[in-house]
């Protein structure tokens, strides 16, 4: 499936939260923006919901704390358990320093990859670049033309009063 | 836009640039031939770094009686540097995690290269106790995994398992957080480089990284749950590292105020050797807009103030020793700064509170040259207070029939050389094939400081 959108490219920070903001306000449909950097208040500017990504990080770190405090346990009070030093055979309290790396380690990776594949981010894919220089300082606003009321004369027009420097009009293919 | 300085905001990069200059800054020194100087240093690098494989590898090969080490000081040399280099690492963590949580905009100009320092740091640091183990190529009995003994697991109470789950931890999310800073600036490589290997390269490594807000969205959230993970794990790292000295009961070693004591002086330590490197590379690679001396000021009052905890922990134990009225801690201390090891104890005491008042002053902290000096002298009082707790808490124990000293061998000196040619080379190699600052994030404060920037 393909979409046909018009795009505006910038080139301050100023301009695309500001022309964010108003087309989202005059209810055209946001495809995406494109930024070389995080700017502060884009993601408000085009209404996207909250990440959910501190869950993932959460529920795997929960998970791999527990699985430590269970294997911990296993290992040194019950499959083949040693007396070190008079110790107790369950000691909870000399579990707690590796229970806390393991899981830092398994919220911290596992949020990386969850990141990854939630952003279908992997090696060796081809980037879809709207302008070569939108990794460097150039910012790009994708409308999507979504029914025969969007005008491209006016819309165009109303990126250019917000100092787009080009706008085009293209026709792009839609992953499923 | 009038570029008006704010009297509130000093602007946090000189010379008043747009993104665009930003990327041809920073990639300017990676896209052309390295200079002779680097040249120069590499050298020299990775001839220590030659010398050192040499030394590691005949020491594995012949044994550890080649080191200077004996049954009263069992402990001297590799954990002194062991944990020399883990102290080093943090300071990388510091600014790239903590500074982020609390928003000190100017770390973007350091961040990248500390956090580089931090794993070359964390690998130095891991070579040591796999060497100290003196069968180094059984170093994965550390782990726990089914084995043919049993299976026979790790005792999970003892410090040093904790201490192998901590670096190795500690290791691989500076590792990610590192490699996902790195991620939208590899894109701005690939875009800018000629096709050909290079650009094949950072293609890959960019994972198609294509600007776009939805990713850039999650981006941020993960770039935040990460300094959040890496926090509270650079203050357990140090604290495991002091636990397997604390847990122990040497006098010297028995001190609950070791955790703190230990975070702070890694810290200090690093701190010292990020501005020693800040300092060359701003030079080399002429970034003096970037690395500016407000930067240099601000390190060097983060040096007062952990110089300031780690000399309040010096006075401590000493208060301790005497208060507690415990015969064995009180020689200790007293062996500490008046025994024969008295030269190493008061090399520690003057590089690492003495020397640092100096930075009390702003003409000092702006003058580059005596702020590389004494970044340098940290250097080695941070390396001898290892020294000290460790040696000289070992070498006149309770038995006076078996006190000792320790004197390091050739062998275990062009070790520790060896580690410092590692660090030098994987850092200027880093500097050569990598972007030393952080693009995406510098461009983001850019206008900090002018007219209508800093927040929006």
């Amino acid at each position: 499936m393909s979409q046909r959108v018009l795009i505006g490219i910038f080139d301050s920070e100023d301009a695309i939260l500001q022309v964010t903001e108003s087309a989202r306000r005059r209810g055209l449909k946001i495809v995406d923006v494109f930024a070389p950097y995080a700017v502060h208040g884009l993601d408000r500017a085009m209404g996207l919901e909250r990440s959910k990504l501190p869950w993932v990080c959460a529920a795997l770190g929960l998970f791999g704390a527990s699985f430590k405090v269970w294997f911990e346990y296993w290992t040194t009070a019950s499959d083949w358990p040693i007396n070190v030093g008079g110790k107790p055979w369950n000691s909870l309290p000399a579990f707690v320093p590796i229970t806390f790396e393991v899981m830092v380690l398994f919220a911290g990776i596992s949020t990386v990859l969850a990141f990854f594949g939630m952003n279908r981010l992997w090696p060796g894919r081809r980037a879809a670049l709207l302008d070569p220089r939108v990794s460097n300082d150039r910012f790009a606003l994708v409308l999507e033309e979504d029914n025969a009321a969007f005008d491209v004369d006016e819309i165009g027009h109303f990126l250019r009063e917000h100092q787009a420097i080009r706008v085009e009009e293209r026709e792009q293919e839609i992953a499923a | 836009m009038a570029e008006v300085c704010s009297p509130l905001r000093i602007p946090l990069i000189a010379g008043h640039k747009n993104p665009a200059a930003v990327t041809e800054d920073v990639c300017r020194p990676m896209l052309r031939p390295p200079s002779t100087l680097w040249w120069a240093g590499f050298t020299v690098a990775f001839a220590l770094l030659l010398l050192g494989v040499a030394a590691v590898s005949y020491q594995i090969a012949t044994g550890v009686g080649t080191w200077g080490l004996n049954t009263t000081v069992g402990w001297a040399f590799d954990i002194t540097n062991f944990v020399f280099w883990v102290g080093i690492g943090h300071a990388g963590t510091l600014i790239s995690a903590i500074l982020f949580l609390f928003r000190q905009k100017w770390r973007t100009s350091v961040n990248r290269s500390a956090e580089a320092m931090t794993l070359f740091a964390v690998m130095c640091a891991g070579i040591f106790p796999v060497i100290h183990t003196g069968r180094p190529w059984l170093a994965y009995w550390l782990f726990p995994y089914p084995n043919t003994r049993g299976p026979l697991w790790i005792n999970f109470r003892s410090p040093l398992a904790w201490d192998c789950f901590a670096i190795s931890t500690y290791f691989l999310i500076s590792a990610t957080f590192w490699y996902v800073g790195l991620i939208p600036d590899l894109a701005t490589i690939r875009d800018r480089v000629a096709p050909g290997l290079r650009q094949r390269l950072f293609a890959t490594f960019s994972l198609g990284w294509n600007g776009s807000y939805r990713v850039w969205r999650h981006y941020e959230v993960l770039y935040l749950l990460l300094a959040g993970l890496a926090t509270p794990l650079v203050v357990s790292v140090h604290t495991i590292v002091s636990w397997d000295f604390a847990t122990a009961v040497i006098p010297g070693w028995h001190a609950t105020i070791f955790p703190p004591y230990f975070v702070a002086g890694a810290i200090f330590s690093g701190i010292a050797m990020v501005l020693t490197l800040m300092i060359v590379a701003r030079k080399l690679m002429g970034l003096e807009d970037y690395i500016t001396l407000r930067h240099v000021d601000v390190m060097c009052k983060l040096l007062l103030l952990t110089s300031s905890i780690v000399a309040l922990a010096y006075g401590t134990e000493f208060f301790t020793a005497f208060y507690g009225g415990n015969a064995y801690e009180q020689f200790v201390f007293r062996n500490r700064a008046l025994g024969p090891f008295a030269w190493a104890y008061w090399t520690m005491v003057s590089c690492n509170v003495l020397v640092p008042q100096l930075l009390w002053f702003r003409g000092v902290r702006r003058r580059l040259e005596l702020v590389f000096f004494l970044s340098l002298l940290i250097n080695v009082g941070m390396w001898f207070e290892r020294f000290v707790i460790i040696v000289t808490s070992l070498h006149r124990d309770f038995l006076p029939s078996s006190w000792a000293m320790y004197r390091p061998t050739i062998v275990e000196v062009s070790t520790l050389l060896g580690s410092f040619g590692l660090f030098f080379t994987c850092f200027l190699i880093f500097c050569r094939i990598l972007p030393v600052i952080a693009m995406g994030e510098v461009k983001a404060v850019l206008r900090h400081g002018h007219e209508n920037g800093g927040h929006a």
